[in-house]
This record gives C-alpha cells, sequence and structure tokens, in this order.
C-alpha cells in the first residue's frame, strides 16, 4: 500500500507547476540543477516520511524511464 | 618519530616437541594488535589460560588509531587499564564542522553529566597497545609469544593445528580454538578459505602527525572546502604529547609516493596553520575499505576486528568496533571453554557483531560518500546540504562529516523481549548506560560497580524489600535501600526504574533482560537464555 499521495492537491495545479517553472526562468543549467536539488532536499525534509519519499522516488524512476 | 617499543622473543618449551606431540591449548589468538591484546586480558579475567601470538616483536610503528570511544573507556576499565588510557589522553566531546571558513554546525557528543568517561580520548594506538602489553603481563595465564608467525593452520573436528615460524625455526601447536586477530591483511582468513566483501574508495587521504605548540581548543575540526584546502575536506584533531592528527583530502589519481614526501606535504600544512613551527612525527596516504567477512566464526577459527571488518576511519569505528568484538567473544568463550555453556553460544557472536559490522559500514560508508562524492550530482546534493545547512536545522544534520562511533543495539536471540511497559531506559540488547551513585560516602559510577564484577553476569536492582533470588554465580549490584544510593536520582531516570526494577546484564555490560516485577523464575529463564541454553 503505498502512502504517496497521486491524487490532485492543489486547488490550482497550473498555478504551482507555473511557479516551479518561473524559479527556472533565466538560469543556465548548472544553477537549474543546483536549485532542483535544493528543492528536493527541502521538501523531503518537508514530508520527513521516509516511506513516501521512497515511494515518490519509486515514482519518479517510472516515469523517468518512459520519458 | 613515534617511540618504537621493543619486545623480545623468547623461546617456548613448546618448540620442542615435535609435531605428532604437539602442545594443547584451549585458546589461541593470533595478532597483539588493540583487539588480540584486549581479548587475551579479558579472557584471562576470566580465569581462562591464553596463548598470545604476534609475528612482529615491536609496536608503535606508524600511526593509526587516534579516537577511543566511551565504551572503549568502559570496556579498558573492566580490564584494568582504562584509568591509565584516559590519564594519558586527551579528553574531548566537542565537533565542529566548517565550510569554507564558516561555521556551520557544532555537536556535543556527551551533553549530559553523571558519567564516569568522556565521549571520547584521543590517544595514540601506540599508548593503547603499549598499556595493554603491560596489563598482559601483570596476568600469569597470558603467554605472549613476540616473533610467533602463524604460516598455516589445519581445521579438525574438535581441533586446530598451527604451525607458528619463529626465530629458532617453525613448531606447532594445537588449540581448542583460534581467534584471529590478525588485522585487515590477515593471514588466517585465506587459510580458512574466506574473503572479505564489499568497496573500496578510491578517494585518498592524507594522514600527517604534527608536533607544535598550538592553542586550538580540544574538539573535532572538519572542513569542507577550506581556504587552505579547495575543494576537498579536512581534519584538525588533538593528540597527546603536543601532536596534531591532520587529515587531508587528496584527488584520486594524486600519487601517493610524491604526496607524502615531506616538502611536499609542509605548504599545505603552512596554508591551514597559517605558519611554519612544526615537525612530522608521521606522514601516510591511505585508502579506504568498507568490508567484511560474511561469516566471523568458521567452526573452531573467530575472526575479531580487522581481520572481520575494515571500515573507513570517519566515525571511529575501527579499533572501537573491534573492542566490541572483544567484549562480546571473551565471555562467551570462556563459558564454552568451562563448559558451562554449549558451542552454539558462540554463533551468537557471529550474529551480534556481524550486524554490527554491518551498521558500521553502512555509517562509515556514507560519510565517506559524503566527503568524496562520486558523481556530479552526488556533488551537487552535497553542495545543496552544505549551503542550506547555514540557514536551517535539517540541513545541518544532514551534513556528514562522521558519525562517531557508538555501541551497537542488538537484536538477538539472547535477549529476553520485554513484557512490560518501558519508556525509556536501555532496552535488551543495549549497553548499560553510566550513572552516578554513592557507596556509604564514597562516590562511584554504575559503570565502574559493575567493572568490579569481572566474570559473570549481574542482576542490576533498584531496592524494594528483599532481593530477589538469583543463582550464586549472578551478582548483584543494588540502588536504593541498603544498596548504593542514587542521590541524584539519575539511575532511576536513565534506566525507567521503579522501585522492584531489576535488569540483567550479560558480562560484557549488554542488558539481557528487564522486568518491573521480577520473578526467581523469570530471570533464571533469562539467564538459561542468555547462556544460549534455550
Ligand atoms: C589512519 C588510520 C586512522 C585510524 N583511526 C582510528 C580511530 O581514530 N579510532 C578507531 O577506533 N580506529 C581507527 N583506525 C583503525 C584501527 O587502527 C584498527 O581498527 C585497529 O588497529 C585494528 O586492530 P586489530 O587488533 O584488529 O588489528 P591490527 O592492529 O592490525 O593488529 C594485528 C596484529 O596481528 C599481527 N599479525 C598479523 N599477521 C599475523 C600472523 N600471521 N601471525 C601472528 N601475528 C600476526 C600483526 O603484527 C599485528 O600486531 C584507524 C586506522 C587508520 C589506518
Amino acid at each position: 500500500m503505498t502512502k504517496l499521495s497521486t491524487s490532485s492537491n492543489f486547488a490550482k495545479p497550473d498555478d504551482a507547476f507555473r511557479m516551479i517553472l518561473e524559479a527556472h526562468r533565466g538560469l543556465e543549467d548548472h544553477a537549474s540543477h543546483a536549485l532542483d536539488t535544493a528543492l528536493v532536499l527541502i521538501l523531503a525534509n518537508h514530508i520527513g516520511d521516509l516511506d513516501v519519499l521512497r515511494d515518490a522516488i519509486e515514482l519518479a524512476k517510472q516515469s523517468a524511464d518512459k520519458a | 618519530m613515534n617511540a618504537v617499543r621493543q619486545f623480545g622473543y623468547l623461546r617456548h618449551p613448546d618448540q620442542d616437541r615435535v609435531r605428532s606431540r604437539a602442545a594443547h591449548h584451549d585458546v589461541v589468538v593470533v595478532g597483539a594488535g588493540p583487539i588480540g591484546l584486549s581479548l587475551a586480558i579479558d579472557l584471562a579475567q576470566r580465569g581462562q589460560r591464553v596463548v598470545l601470538l604476534d609475528d612482529a616483536d615491536r609496536i608503535g610503528e606508524g600511526s593509526r588509531a587516534i579516537c577511543f570511544s566511551k565504551r572503549s573507556l568502559e570496556y579498558w576499565d573492566r580490564l584494568g587499564v582504562g584509568q591509565r588510557m584516559v590519564d594519558k589522553g586527551v579528553v574531548w566531546k566537542v565537533g565542529k564542522i566548517f565550510a569554507r571558513d564558516a561555521l556551520l554546525y557544532q555537536f556535543d557528543l556527551l551533553p549530559e553529566p553523571g558519567h564516569k568517561r568522556p565521549a571520547f580520548i584521543n590517544l595514540q594506538q601506540y599508548y593503547a597497545e603499549s598499556y595493554l602489553a603491560d596489563r598482559t603481563a601483570e596476568l600469569p595465564s597470558i603467554d605472549l609469544r613476540w616473533s610467533n608467525k602463524v604460516t598455516a593452520l589445519e581445521r579438525h573436528n574438535d581441533h586446530c593445528a598451527l604451525t607458528i615460524e619463529t626465530p629458532d625455526g617453525p613448531y606447532s601447536v594445537n588449540a581448542s580454538y583460534v581467534v584471529a586477530c590478525d588485522g585487515a591483511r590477515s593471514a588466517l582468513r585465506g587459510m580458512v578459505g574466506a574473503d572479505f566483501e564489499g568497496q573500496a574508495f578510491e578517494d585518498q587521504f592524507l594522514i600527517a602527525d604534527v608536533k607544535m605548540t598550538a592553542a586550538f581548543p580540544t574538539e573535532r575540526w572538519f572542513w569542507f572546502d577550506p581556504p587552505f584546502h579547495s575543494g576537498r575536506s579536512a581534519l584538525l584533531h588533538r593528540q597527546p604529547d603536543d601532536v596534531w592528527r591532520i587529515d587531508l583530502q587528496l584527488s584520486r589519481d594524486a600519487d601517493p609516493a610524491v604526496e607524502r614526501q615531506p616538502e611536499n606535504v609542509r605548504p599545505r600544512i603552512e596554508r591551514m596553520l597559517g605558519h611554519g613551527d612544526f615537525e612530522f612525527e608521521w606522514i601516510s596516504v591511505y585508502r579506504f575499505h568498507c568490508r567484511r567477512m560474511r561469516r566471523f566464526v568458521h567452526d573452531r577459527v573467530i575472526f575479531a576486528g580487522d581481520s572481520a571488518h575494515q571500515v573507513s576511519p570517519f566515525g571511529a569505528r575501527g579499533a572501537n568496533s573491534g573492542l566490541e568484538d572483544a567484549e562480546n567473544l571473551a565471555w562467551k568463550l570462556a563459558l564454552v571453554l568451562r563448559g558451562v555453556a554449549p558451542e552454539t553460544l558462540i554463533e551468537s557472536y557471529n550474529t551480534e557483531r556481524s550486524a554490527a559490522a554491518d551498521e558500521n559500514i553502512r555509517e562509515s560508508t556514507r560519510s565517506t560518500d559524503f566527503m568524496a562524492p562520486a558523481t556530479a550530482q552526488e556533488a551537487r546534493m552535497r553542495q545543496a546540504v552544505l549551503a542550506l545547512a547555514k540557514d536551517t536545522e535539517f540541513a545541518k544534520r544532514m551534513v556528514n562529516g562522521g558519525r562517531l562511533s557508538v555501541p551497537s543495539v542488538y537484536e538477538t536471540p539472547l535477549s529476553t523481549p520485554d513484557a512490560e511497559q518501558w519508556n525509556a531506559g536501555p532496552r535488551p540488547g543495549s549497553s548499560l548506560i553510566d550513572a552516578p551513585l554513592t557507596d556509604g560516602d564514597k562516590d562511584i559510577y554504575l559503570s565502574a560497580a559493575f567493572a568490579e564484577n569481572r566474570d559473570g553476569f549481574a542482576l542490576l536492582e533498584f531496592a524494594n524489600g528483599a532481593s530477589v533470588e538469583v543463582g550464586a554465580n549472578v551478582r548483584r549490584i543494588r540502588i536504593g535501600g541498603d544498596g548504593l544510593a542514587d542521590h541524584e536520582g539519575l539511575a532511576m531516570k536513565r534506566y525507567d526504574a521503579t522501585p522492584g526494577t531489576v535488569y540483567l546484564l550479560r558480562p560484557d555490560g549488554y542488558v539481557a533482560a528487564r522486568f518491573r516485577h521480577p520473578s526467581k523464575d523469570r530471570v533464571a529463564a533469562a539467564l538459561a537464555r542468555a547462556n544460549g541454553l534455550q
């Protein structure tokens, strides 16, 4: 049983997508990578649950394979 | 240079025997490093005769361990050498981690008072070995033979036959048990057909012991990417005799022969210290491994210390974990040899200590990976953690400049699971926690009261009227009532005790069982279980 929530949690999902996208606007690749890395760590800590993190990594890996 | 201590080779009457009439010994310990020496002392104090062999005739060449843990000091207290180590050693508990030139994070490894021993001392391994060697000389049941190199081992059903090379030529002895404490390059490992499994790190580290008078505090200082050693890590640690240990991470492709030349090391260290007012005691370049044997027990040949497992030194888990091996094994082997416990008790050594080795390997691998990121993304993750750590608590705690050795908690068949409600205190499989007590008007620590009990199990009881009955072979440590006084209430608190609570302590100071409402039968069953009789 996965604990990761994959239902839509934002009232306006487009706003969230847009917010992340804009954070990367104008950044060189290396700066974008650094931003993403910091974000992952910050959000992982906010979630604070290894099972959720594990499921999220698993889902991300699957989708990256398909992409 | 380090003082080398020379011991003499002495011919032993065993050497006059022909092979077919070789002398028989209960236990032969191979290797008089810190682990073999400690194990031999422990066995001897338990009434066991021990032959201890070492291929060298001197100690003190080179420079290795410096950080010895609280747990190791408590063990050495039981072996009668703890005070000497602490008197000579440099006591510390605070570690600081810097990124570039800014302090990032600071930790205190023993934030509470009321413990006999500090979190750590720094002491050159040479001194530790030397004090242990002195202690072996006080114990007539230890037969320490220098310049005795084991060159062959044959395994039989009920004994092992060893071939030993000496300056007078080879001879043989038989042994019921052989304990291989012959270090990371263990020849005995090959003789039982076993191997190391694990990971080697590409990164190289330069280790220099530098003599100087300096005003740095007695703390462990670790830098990521310091101005004096750009892009890499550095560690500074104080040792006795005005000697400082400096570790500098080198690049993967650095040539060790070039790097260890004093004229190449000097400018790096001058940059670090801001002056050139020091002398070198020792310089070497290491590559580290994290690996272990799959099994530590091969019938009658048992592996302990670096022969069984090796870790990178960032966490001081090498000698400290080897000493935990020794304390774990000694009492079990003594009980088996005395015929009190079944041979299967030794299997619990394998179970407990190989799980501990996995934990030590995991921790030191994580530290080494953090220090030496292997890919661009690993480097980015570390960079992000270091940057976030300046302002956030969570990232500070992710910074890994070495997680220092703490005793393992065993999931073991020797433990009796808790059957009552506990909110704190060491659970079965954990090692005892110290607390300050008084005996009349004399201050005594719980660890010291336990250390007096050199042989056998102990029942720690928080008095409540009459004591629970136990066998004559179990010693009591009674707190409260007519026993030791717990004026500060710290023992009560640290053991989550209520009047009548008992803890059954194994001879190595680990908790075998605990009861709020003990009975003669419950304690006897726990004792049988901890002796492997179940
Ligand atoms: C740079 C460095 C820093 C370290 N820092 C720390 C630290 O701060 N804290 C810590 O806990 N650990 C540290 N360690 C690890 C520590 O030094 C080892 O874990 C420790 O020495 C292991 O002890 P041992 O007795 O198992 O093996 P060893 O010390 O290697 O002793 C093995 C002995 O066996 C003998 N021998 C070998 N083969 C035979 C044979 N065939 N017959 C007879 N005798 C034989 C050898 O002569 C030797 O005396 C460090 C290591 C290094 C390299």
